[in-house]
């Protein structure tokens, strides 16, 4: 690890300030994914901000009947709030499908949108990385690329994105509130984080001087009928090979709305307008599940190791959407895939 | 340099320490405190958990002088008196361990999962455990042992 300064910022503005005056300054709240990639020299700020006194650590209902979820808020503190686990179980459970506990009791809401790719080739530094190193090329494909992308994905990187909760907030459609030197915005979450294209260096369109301050819910949490289901090469404290996030409105046994996202099979969580679309008006069967997975997976492009993926994607999504269909919730302790 | 002042296991200690210093190094390097051990050294091994303000953290992913003020409990500060803490007891009683390396970690982890009252079936104990790797394999013997200490807790 090189040298750095180490300075604490005591409020959004400071620390905004304190990031805009060096470029090579890195916030550091957890820790957990930023002190990893800078023993490993994949990071090497000069300049670490200490943000984990910022007032952020809030989860607050909100005017509109949704949830604000301050940024500094650790992952189990998100999983085990009473208004999380009522409102928002998919969210909950998505939080405790990723990581080990220890990690869950260090991690943060905003570390967790920026935390980088786990593609083997990012973390060694003596291997090619477009998304490292800009025009050095990509290791993974042509390489072991058993984790990486389907969907999404382009000619520089192949690299997926290893969150599960993003998962659950790309399908709840959350809002991502930030502070910037030039003053306050909100990306809506299907806006924040990118496809690689040529600049896979880029994860997130937030910018260089940017805060995250919080993540906000809408009201609708899908309580009744949700899942998480993560399928991944050990039964717990893997990354996904594919997640599912699902939340359903029914009428009956007809589709009121419906909508899905997945995990572990591109650059963002990926979640489709037009997938989604095949579902409002039909019966909650295996049928419509499927005619909605294949207009999901209709542009998927496998790799030499990771071709399996394509097919497992669209069994996860007709399970997943049929355990919510159902009010049977993967289970994050007990592995059993009802 | 930057000072910090720690408490581990009840006793304060003010330090001057290399910001890039992991709470983990700065326990065993500089105060001797060589209970917690380091493992893989990048939160995949659990071996170096110990108790940060009663949670179970990684020790190996995360600065030391981000802590300021905190209470640090280790291996070394759970029993009481000359009295083994209940989950150290249950590991002898239960046999779970073999070659010990990752047993400091294991019962800090436990103990931060009882504090924590979310298991209550050997599903969610093994689930909430993953975090801590054994590779002798001991984990019946680990997980009968947290289940003692829980009924006695």
């Amino acid at each position: 690890m090189i040298e750095f300064q180490y300075v604490r910022a005591s409020n959004v503005a400071d620390a905004v300030r304190l990031l805009a005056s060096d470029p090579a300054a890195k916030f550091v709240a957890g820790g957990t994914n930023l002190i990893d990639l800078m023993k490993m020299d994949v990071e090497r700020p000069t300049k670490v901000v200490d943000i984990t006194a910022l007032p952020l650590k809030q989860i607050e209902g909100t005017p509109g009947g949704g949830l604000r979820i301050g940024a500094l808020v650790r992952n189990t503190d998100l999983a085990y709030h009473p208004l999380v686990e009522q409102r928002y179980p998919v969210l909950a459970s998505a939080v405790m499908a990723g990581a080990s506990q220890q990690l869950r009791n260090m991690a943060s809401t905003g570390g967790n949108l920026l935390q980088r790719t786990r593609c083997h080739y990012f973390y060694d530094v003596v291997m090619p990385c477009n998304k490292r190193e800009p025009g050095s090329g990509c290791s993974a494909i042509g390489g072991h690329n058993r984790m990486h992308a389907i969907l999404g994905a382009s000619d520089a990187c192949i690299a997926t994105h290893p969150s599960d909760m993003c998962v659950a907030l790309a399908m709840l459609g959350a809002k991502v509130h930030v502070t910037g030197a030039s003053g306050e915005r909100v990306i809506v979450f299907a806006d924040f984080h990118r496809l690689p294209g040529d600049t896979p260096q880029r994860d997130s369109n937030l910018g260089e001087d940017e805060i995250i301050t919080a993540v906000e819910l809408p009201p609708q949490g899908f309580a009744a009928n949700y899942t998480y289901l993560k399928v991944r090469d050990r039964l717990s404290y893997a990354f996904a090979l594919v997640s599912v996030a699902v939340g359903l409105e029914l009428d009956g046994d007809t589709i009121k709305e419906g909508r899905f996202a997945l995990g572990g099979v591109a650059h963002k969580p990926w979640r489709d307008p037009q997938a989604e679309a095949a579902l409002p008006g039909q019966p909650a069967n295996a049928a419509t599940f499927a005619r909605a997975a294949d207009v999901l997976l209709r542009d998927a492009r496998g790799y030499e190791h990771n071709s399996f993926k394509i097919d497992l994607a669209r069994r996860c999504i007709v399970r997943a959407l049929t355990q919510a269909a159902r009010g049977t919730p993967q289970s994050q302790s007990s592995k059993k895939i009802m | 340099m930057v000072p910090v002042n720690l408490t581990i296991n009840g006793t304060r200690h003010a330090l001057m320490l290399d910001p890039r210093s992991t709470l983990l190094d700065v326990l065993r390097e500089h105060l001797n405190l060589t209970g917690t051990k380091k493992g893989c050294d990048q939160g995949q091994c659990g071996a170096c958990t110990m108790l940060l303000d009663g949670r179970r953290i990684n020790s190996c992913l995360t600065f030391a002088v981000m802590h300021e003020g905190a209470q640090i409990t280790t291996i070394e500060g759970l029993a009481k008196n000359g009295t083994l803490h209940p989950l150290q007891q249950a590991f002898i009683d239960h046999d779970a361990f073999q070659c010990g390396y990752c047993t400091p970690g294991q019962i800090c982890s436990a103990v931060g999962l009882i504090t924590e009252g979310r298991a209550r079936s050997a599903d969610e104990i093994r689930e909430l455990m993953s975090g801590n790797i054994c590779r002798c394999g001991a984990y019946p013997n680990i997980v009968a042992a947290i289940q003692q200490a829980m009924v006695r807790s």
